[in-house]
């Protein structure tokens, strides 16, 4: 984009790095309120429908479908409350340091083969590691708002999350063992063809570890069953319970964002990124080289299948929440440190093994697609790759779409 | 090119038309560094003062990485490479295992003495 | 695609003042400022969640500066160890302190005092140490290195394929980092078993009654007799009568 800008409309190279920091900063941004605005509406149809009611059907006309716009001015329209006893610098900040959490982690998130904010070496590593910083918020949150009903919420949440890194980390690994990278676009790259290329389907241990993250993702976005935080049966509505207003819709913008991000990733992790079940653009004959217009219809297809994908992660997220019962804390931590650890690592292992035994797969010859290896020296001895970018920040911030 | 002496690069430490050098990296540190000491040797807080260690160890890891980076490295100067990096992780790495082992010493102490704070942890004076 | 951006070509954007901004530098200098003054924060707040807060701001720019240095690995692995460590830290400064008497914990003026003494000395001998080496000071040559993490992860098993020998493949073994690799793997295993030993439930002093009445012998030795033994001494127990 920097070139495009630089090149094309000849804008001197500042204001061209800084107005693609801009473009790409606010794209995301609107993915973020803009995803969290579809998917509370959606929330209400899928949980009325689960409920055999119909949830919201007037406001914009059929659908309801401005019913999350009104929430909004709702909620902006709120009175903005403190408790007495709170910690006001810490209260104020809190909602803050969630949603910034969630905005970083898609810095690294590619929608569509080179869209994404910033292409990292180590981007599946950042994600978690990013996405792990938004339990400060809650923390900061229940500690700031001076009730105990939030302590409790954030304590719980402090210690689900926590111990829910190990399996998810073990779970994440698995993809970047078997692509040989942590870049997020070159493991995605390596799904692409049919939809038996995609990790899932790559042996029975990946298949089987891909539950296990799904399990390990909805308990670290605290969806329910994993809810624990804001139990409203038990502590009134956890974490946020002070809350109010626009701080309040913070958490939830942070908490649907990083719904769509888990979902996200499992589909560039598992389920082939932006290549779709069925090579649309290869069966077409487009490809990178044909036209001018070839490689934004290949971008744009690919967008539709990741966006499409990851939507559907989160509408079955929907589905959990409104079909299972919350679980205890105890049966929380079970889960994750009774199950869901051991068989990660047993996966892990076996996933290891088959591709020390099997490296091509089942069927001998069916070859995968090389993807973009980026670390050319693995490929044979002497051949080191043209040096391929590197990430930091003051160069290239927006390379979405060339 | 000749290094500008020493008070002008000071000056022009703060200067964002310049790139930036191994020194500047290396102030930052100090100042965490320093930072750390002062936290550790101020706090009455157990916690305070594992907050200051790691602050020290987080000063010494900027130097590290400073030192093993190509991209600081003045043209034609050799850096520490991958050594650095190396060093710094294996920091990481301990400082999570020692912040384990004072927490639950910590933990210990609150649980006998019902506080944290390090001026009461006086039981063997004689 | 440097990462510098040209000065010719900026001069000839005819902005100079916002043009000659080095963007590298400007990034550096955010993430340098957020570093110092969170950790300076951290020493001067009273409140150990506030401390920590502070803690995290400064430790998460930290690894922006390790992005910025080209050690993507390396911060990646900062925000997730040392951030998460944190917020361990975080979860115990609220549970330990929660109660008002423990939430500030101030130190006396003249240890403060003190404090910024050394401290400003401390610091003034380590900028002076750091400046003092003309090398040190050349600007940045802006040589953009290859990606780090791959060989650092090779390095960390053994084989260090940055700087193959002369006249060698690159895959020739080398000696990596294995042995401290699993040192550290081993020492970490040690820990975590150590702090959970030492952080264990300990035994209560004044057992209750229900455990006392649990380790009462069973009146009769017959086995089948034992369990009701044992709920009449339980019985017996929390209603005060003698066994």
């Amino acid at each position: 984009m920097v070139d495009f800008l630089t090149s094309t409309i000849g804008l001197s190279g500042w204001l061209a790095w800084t107005l693609a920091a801009t473009v790409s900063a606010v794209l995301i941004l609107n993915v973020i309120a803009g995803g969290a605005l579809v998917f509370i509406w959606a929330e209400r149809k899928v949980s009325a429908r689960i409920q055999d009611r119909l949830g919201p059907t007037r406001t914009g006309g059929r659908f309801g479908w401005l019913q999350s716009l009104a929430d909004g001015i709702k909620l902006l329209a709120k009175e903005d409350l403190m408790p007495e006893g709170a910690d006001g610098m810490l209260f104020r900040l809190a909602p803050y340091v969630s949603f910034c959490a969630s905005f970083c982690a898609f810095i690294a998130l590619p929608f569509a083969f080179d869209v994404v904010g910033q292409r990292l070496n180590v981007a599946v590593f950042f994600v978690v590691a990013v996405l792990g910083l938004e339990v400060f918020g809650v923390i900061l949150a229940g500690y700031a708002s001076a009730s105990k009903w939030s302590l409790f919420g954030a304590m719980r949440e402090a210690a689900q999350v926590v111990s829910y890194e190990v399996p998810l980390g073990m779970c994440v690994v698995v993809p970047v063992m078997l692509a040989g990278s942590m870049d997020m676009v070159t493991i995605a790259e390596k799904q692409a063809g049919w939809f038996w290329n995609w990790y899932v389907f790559h042996d029975p241990f990946t298949f089987v570890i891909f539950w296990v993250y799904v399990t390990c993702a909805v308990a670290s976005v605290n969806r329910a069953p994993f809810d624990l935080a804001e139990a409203e049966s038990e502590l009134v509505a956890g974490f946020h319970t002070e809350y109010s207003g626009l701080r309040w819709s913070y958490f939830f913008m942070a908490e649907y964002g990083s719904m769509f991000l888990v979902s996200a990733m499992a589909a560039v992790l598992f389920l082939g990124g932006w290549n779709g079940p069925i090579p649309v653009a290869t069966l077409l004959g487009f490809s990178e080289g044909t036209g001018d217009t070839a490689p934004y219809l290949i971008r744009l297809l690919g967008l539709a299948n990741l966006v499409g994908k990851a939507s559907l992660g989160v509408i079955i997220m929907m589905w959990i929440r409104w079909t299972l019962p919350r679980l205890r804390i105890d049966q929380v931590m079970t889960t994750c440190l009774k199950y869901c650890t051991p068989i990660a690592a047993v996966m892990f292992a076996g996933a290891m093994l088959w591709q020390i035994g099997l490296p091509g797969g089942l069927i001998p010859g069916a070859g995968r697609p090389g993807g973009e290896i980026r670390e050319g020296w693995l490929e044979g001895p002497g051949g080191r790759a043209a040096a391929p970018p590197a990430a930091d920040e003051s160069r290239d911030v927006a390379r979405v779409a060339p | 090119m000749m290094p500008p002496p020493l008070a002008l690069s000071s000056l022009l430490a703060l200067s964002v038309t310049e790139p930036v050098s191994v020194a500047h990296y290396l102030v930052v540190g100090a100042i965490l560094f320093t930072a750390g000491v002062a936290c550790m040797a101020t706090k009455r807080n157990a916690l305070g003062v594992l907050m200051g260690i790691e602050l020290v160890l987080n000063g010494a890891n900027v130097n590290f990485v400073a030192f093993a980076s190509p991209y600081l490295a003045a043209d034609g100067a050799r850096s520490l490479g991958l050594d650095g990096q190396a060093i710094a992780l294996f920091v990481i790495l301990l400082a999570a295992a020692e912040a384990a082992v004072a927490l639950a010493i910590t933990l210990n102490f609150y649980n006998n003495h019902a506080t944290v704070d390090v001026d009461r942890a006086d039981d063997l004076k004689g | 695609m440097t990462p510098t951006i040209p000065m010719a070509d900026l001069v000839a954007g005819g902005l100079l003042p916002l043009a000659a901004i080095n963007f590298h530098t400007l990034f550096f200098l955010l993430f340098a400022a957020i570093a110092c003054g969170a950790a300076v924060a951290v020493v001067a707040a009273d409140n150990v969640v506030r401390m920590a807060l502070f803690l995290v701001l400064s430790l998460a720019a930290t690894a922006g500066l390790f992005f910025l240095a080209g050690a993507e690995f390396v911060g990646a692995m900062q925000l997730m160890i040392y951030v998460g460590g944190t917020l361990v830290l975080l979860v115990f400064g609220v549970m330990l302190t929660a109660q008002a008497p423990f939430v500030t914990m101030k130190s006396a003026g003249g240890d403060r005092l003190l404090a910024g003494f050394v401290g400003v000395a401390l610091l003034a001998m380590l900028v002076l140490a750091g400046l003092s080496v003309p090398a040190w000071r050349q600007p940045a040559s802006g040589t953009v290195p290859e990606p780090t993490a791959t060989p650092l992860g090779m390095a960390l098993v053994g084989v260090r394929v940055d700087q193959p020998p002369a006249g060698q493949p690159v895959d020739a073994v080398r000696s990596g980092y294995l042995l401290p690799f699993e040192i550290v793997s081993v020492h970490l295993l040690v820990v975590l078993v150590g702090a959970a030993y030492l952080a264990r439930a300990k035994r209560r002093k004044t057992p209750r009654a229900i455990e006392v009445a649990a380790s009462v012998e069973p009146p009769e030795a017959v086995a089948e007799h034992a369990a009701i033994g044992r709920t009449r001494a339980a019985a017996s127990v929390l209603t005060g009568e003698p066994s």
